[in-house]
């Protein structure tokens, strides 16, 4: 009994320190002006002096919570229950989130900077107008290989992921919208096609990909090309850049036949508390140098123009990542399909996962 | 005789491989002067020096020990309090008590955190602290019971009427016989709703806000940029920190227990 | 009589709360479809389609083998554990390990696992050559014992140091050999920790996820992969429900099979 007592005294001990570590930690962020800005977004996606930064400028305490996967931080925002100020959805779930009324419309007066901004990556599909979101970063889904296993003229093109010379050396991101897009665009569909006879010719193409497909895994597979685990990889540009500034032998291709362009992208949801401070935000985030200097941290894409140009040219003139002309025009953003057809999607790349070699 | 205890200390050798290779893998990335755990590339104590500069880290990992902590002592209470009522019941009425209390333990985490998140905003609790705290005590009073509860059922009831018979009231009979008998079972509900704490994620996710985070959802979230390695050099950290923790208390108590037996010998001499 | 009352408030008051309710909800959910429309499809669809019911089994039987790996492991890993002289100390070493982040220590077995990493070049080492080790049952089924080895070691090992020593001497005086002494007396007397075990490791496992992809490569799929796509990817929540209450009457199944035994077990 003694012994249960005293690790009862002991716990709560410990449980007033860290309490008090916690205040003393508070008061030392909280100290200047009081009021807060919530941002919401993908974790260490963002430069943190820039934090710093917009912090002093405005006095503002930045609190920054961070999600994993839109549809996670979508289940939150409908939920309601905490108000997020600025968030980082992918363009499926602005439209997503469009749809079901969750964000605020945005005022383009309050933000000057917004002409800093490619007009090429303005006004697209997903949200004309630019009515309720900003671009943040950019990115495509392509290919990513390894020299040292396979010759690049082997994996220009999605089609040639089917060749046997790739027994079990593939590996596929593991997301139904994207495995399908390849073997949708292979044999000339669209990306956002809703007929369930070209999603099941599709899905009938993936099962004769099976003897090649290695793994079906997500984030994970950085770790996994970088230990050349496999040949080949089916992957996010900026996932990429990870990978190949970790392993040199790795290369990226966007097939030029048309792949799928992604963008991450600020938007005020309707519920924030601080909109002011959110304009501010994002004003800030489009400033050229802040915008380049993230864009360093981050390694993506920038859709920023006058940041490009603050960029290295190095950086810039990357085909990889960004992409020639005649690529750009093949390529395809998401729509946000009925949920009935995404359910499609997903069960049919559930059999897929599914259906044994 | 001899050969067995020796057979049997190589396999827990084994064991104990087995269990720290990944965390000794961890460790010594955190000493390497690259990005990602992939190639070693060099002593270096950059990402300690980063770890250290880094507030916002430095505050998640406090609120994360707090709840673990906090949450674990309130779990562990009422999950022993849980058990002793389910050692009262009988039959049909026992087997469902616990299928009951096992349901959290199979729901998969999404689910939990999805229902406690609806839960949560039909009542109006704010998100952040208060919710987490509230989660993480309703998901590991399970696994607190499924520790306690065999301790309860070896206890034998003899000894309980025993001390009711020599006059004790309920909370002597409580205090003095029930509870030093499954003490054992306590302390590993308490550190198994230590584990569960510390290492949740979903549920996490689902019911915090305002600001507040825990280590996990940091962890996870970062998944997609990639996790550095300053999150290695925290771990160790954590890792030394709970060694010593562990180490410090063993030497406390088993000194402690050799002073009691002191008193107790010198109060026998006495008489 | 009131003493006793207040002892079971708060646990009765998280069984409403936290247990019964949440479970109320999911229920609920299973009857509806995306549109919100009141359905009896969702378990129409899991019964009826190879896919769901390919998948149960999968989990099952997945599951029933880490659980009978970690056993195999942790019972006689808890008996070592028993016969030491500092075992509480031991003990806490086993646990250790849990308090770092999963995802990271998922991390650190890729690196270990894979074809450049520390083991096969260990295995390179000792002549056996390199192996693909990623991606396989073994592996799989590996880290996943990894994961509950403490979960199952916690229970044994309290069970195993309640047995009296006056009972082991006994037999032995009675001229029972070690193994007789270890089937007729601590495996029986340690049973109750070995159920607590099972139940603390076979129902979790039934739900896996994570490490099926991070490990298993998606090889393996469980019905918590198929809860978690549902539940976030698809956002079907009635069709993650209707699965949600499977498992749970998979769970009152398991339960009742060990409960009843126990009792038996307990009468010993």
């Amino acid at each position: 009994m003694k012994k249960l007592w005293g690790a009862l005294l002991g716990i709560i001990a410990l449980c007033c320190v860290l309490a008090l570590g916690d205040y003393l930690m508070n008061c030392q962020s909280n100290g200047s002006s009081g009021k807060t800005l919530t941002v919401y977004n993908w974790g260490d996606y963002i430069d943190p002096a820039l934090i710093k930064k917009f912090e002093r400028q405005t006095g503002y305490h930045v609190d920054y919570e961070t999600f994993d996967s839109n549809e996670s931080m979508l289940t939150k925002i409908r939920q309601g229950g905490t108000n997020y100020d600025v968030v980082v959805p992918s363009e499926y779930t602005v439209q997503r989130m469009k749809k079901e009324h969750l964000l605020a419309p945005l005022n383009h007066r309050k933000l000057s900077n917004l002409h800093y901004i490619d007009p090429q990556f303005l006004n697209k599909d997903f949200d004309p107008g630019n009515k309720y979101s900003v671009p943040y970063f950019w990115g495509t889904l392509g290919i990513i290989y390894n020299d040292q296993k396979i010759s690049g003229q082997d994996v220009q093109h999605w089609e040639q992921l089917w060749n046997s010379r790739l027994k079990n050396n593939l590996l596929l991101i593991d997301s139904a919208r994207d495995v399908f897009a390849m073997s949708l665009i292979t044999q000339g569909n669209s990306v956002n096609t809703t007929s369930y006879a070209k999603l099941k010719q599709a899905q009938r193409h993936l099962q004769a990909l099976t003897p090649n497909v290695k793994a079906i895994i997500a984030d994970e597979m950085k770790m996994y090309m970088e230990q050349d685990e496999a040949a080949v990889g089916v992957t996010y540009s900026g996932d990429a850049r990870e990978m190949m500034s970790i392993n040199h032998h790795l290369h990226y291709v966007v097939p030029s036949e048309g792949s799928n362009i992604w963008f991450d992208n600020m938007v005020i949801p309707k519920s924030a508390k601080n909109k002011q401070g959110a304009y501010q935000f994002i004003n800030f985030m489009l400033q050229p140098e802040n915008a380049a200097k993230n864009a360093e941290y981050v390694e993506y894409a920038t859709p920023n123009r006058a940041a490009k140009k603050l960029l290295p040219r190095s950086v810039t003139a990357d085909q990889q990542f960004y992409p020639p002309e005649s690529t750009m025009k093949h390529l395809q953003t998401y729509k946000d399909l009925p949920r009935r057809v995404l359910g499609e999607y997903n069960d049919l790349f559930l059999e897929f996962k599914m259906f044994k070699k | 005789m001899k050969q067995k205890v020796a057979w049997g200390k190589i396999y827990l050798g084994l064991v104990f491989i087995i269990l720290y290779a990944p965390i000794l893998y961890l460790m010594i990335f955190s000493f390497s002067s690259g990005k990602t755990m992939e190639r070693y590339h060099g002593f270096s104590f950059q990402h300690y020096v980063d770890l250290f500069a880094d507030s916002r880290m430095i505050t998640i990992v406090i609120n994360t020990v707090l709840v673990a902590v906090l949450a674990s002592l309130v779990a562990t209470i009422i999950g022993t309090l849980g058990a002793l009522a389910i050692k009262e019941t009988h039959g049909s009425w026992r087997n469902s008590l616990l299928s009951l209390n096992n349901v959290l333990m199979v729901s998969p985490d999404v689910i939990i955190g999805a229902s406690f998140l609806i839960f949560f905003t039909v009542l109006g609790i704010r998100l952040g602290f208060i919710s987490v705290l509230l989660s993480h005590i309703a998901f590991s009073i399970p696994i607190v019971v499924l520790m306690v509860l065999p301790k309860i059922n070896e206890l034998s009831p003899t000894l309980v009427d025993a001390a009711y018979d020599l006059g004790a009231t309920r909370w002597q009979a409580l205090s003095r016989v029930v509870l030093p008998a499954i003490s054992p079972g306590i302390m590993a509900g308490y550190f198994m709703a230590l584990t569960y704490s510390l290492d949740d994620f979903a549920v996490t996710f689902f019911v915090t806000g305002n600001g507040f985070s825990t280590l996990s959802v940091e962890i996870y979230s970062r998944a997609r940029q990639g996790v550095n390695l300053e999150i290695n050099a925290l771990s160790t950290l954590m890792f030394l920190v709970s060694l010593a923790l562990v180490i410090g208390y063993y030497f406390v108590s088993k000194h402690a227990g050799r002073r009691q037996r002191i008193v107790a010998v010198k109060e026998g001499d006495a008489q | 009589m009131r003493q006793k009352a207040m002892f079971i408030v708060p646990y009765a008051l998280w069984i409403v709360l936290f247990v019964i309710a949440p479970l109320a909800l999911i229920f609920y959910q299973s009857f509806f479809d995306i549109n919100s429309h009141f359905t009896l499809a969702n378990y129409r669809d899991y019964l009826t389609s190879a896919t769901y019911l390919k998948m149960t089994l999968n989990s099952v039987w997945y599951a029933a083998l880490i659980t009978l790996v970690t056993l195999v492991i942790s019972y006689p890993t808890a008996y070592v554990l028993t016969q030491l002289q500092n075992r509480q100390f031991w003990l806490l070493i086993v646990i250790l390990p849990t308090w770092i982040n999963l995802l990271l220590k998922t991390y650190a077995f890729i690196g270990l696992f894979s074809r450049t990493g520390s083991i096969n070049h260990f295995l390179q080492f000792v002549g056996l050559g390199s192996h693909q080790l990623l991606f396989t049952d073994a592996s799989f089924m590996f880290v996943a014992a990894y994961i509950e080895i403490p979960f199952m070691v916690l229970p044994i090992f309290n069970a195993l140091i309640e047995i009296k020593p006056s009972l082991l001497n006994a037999s032995r005086d009675l001229g029972a050999t070690s193994w007789q002494t270890f089937r007729r007396i601590i495996l029986p007397l340690s049973m109750p920790g070995v159920k607590a075990g099972i139940q603390a490791v076979f129902i979790p496992s039934l739900s896996l996820f994570m490490i099926t992809r991070l490990i298993g490569g998606n090889r393996v799929i469980t019905l918590g992969t198929a809860i978690e796509e549902h539940f976030l990817t698809t956002q079907n929540w009635g069709m993650g429900s209707t699965i949600g209450v499977v498992l749970i009457l998979a769970m009152f199944i398991v339960m009742f099979i060990t409960g009843d035994t126990r009792e038996k077990g307990g009468r010993h």
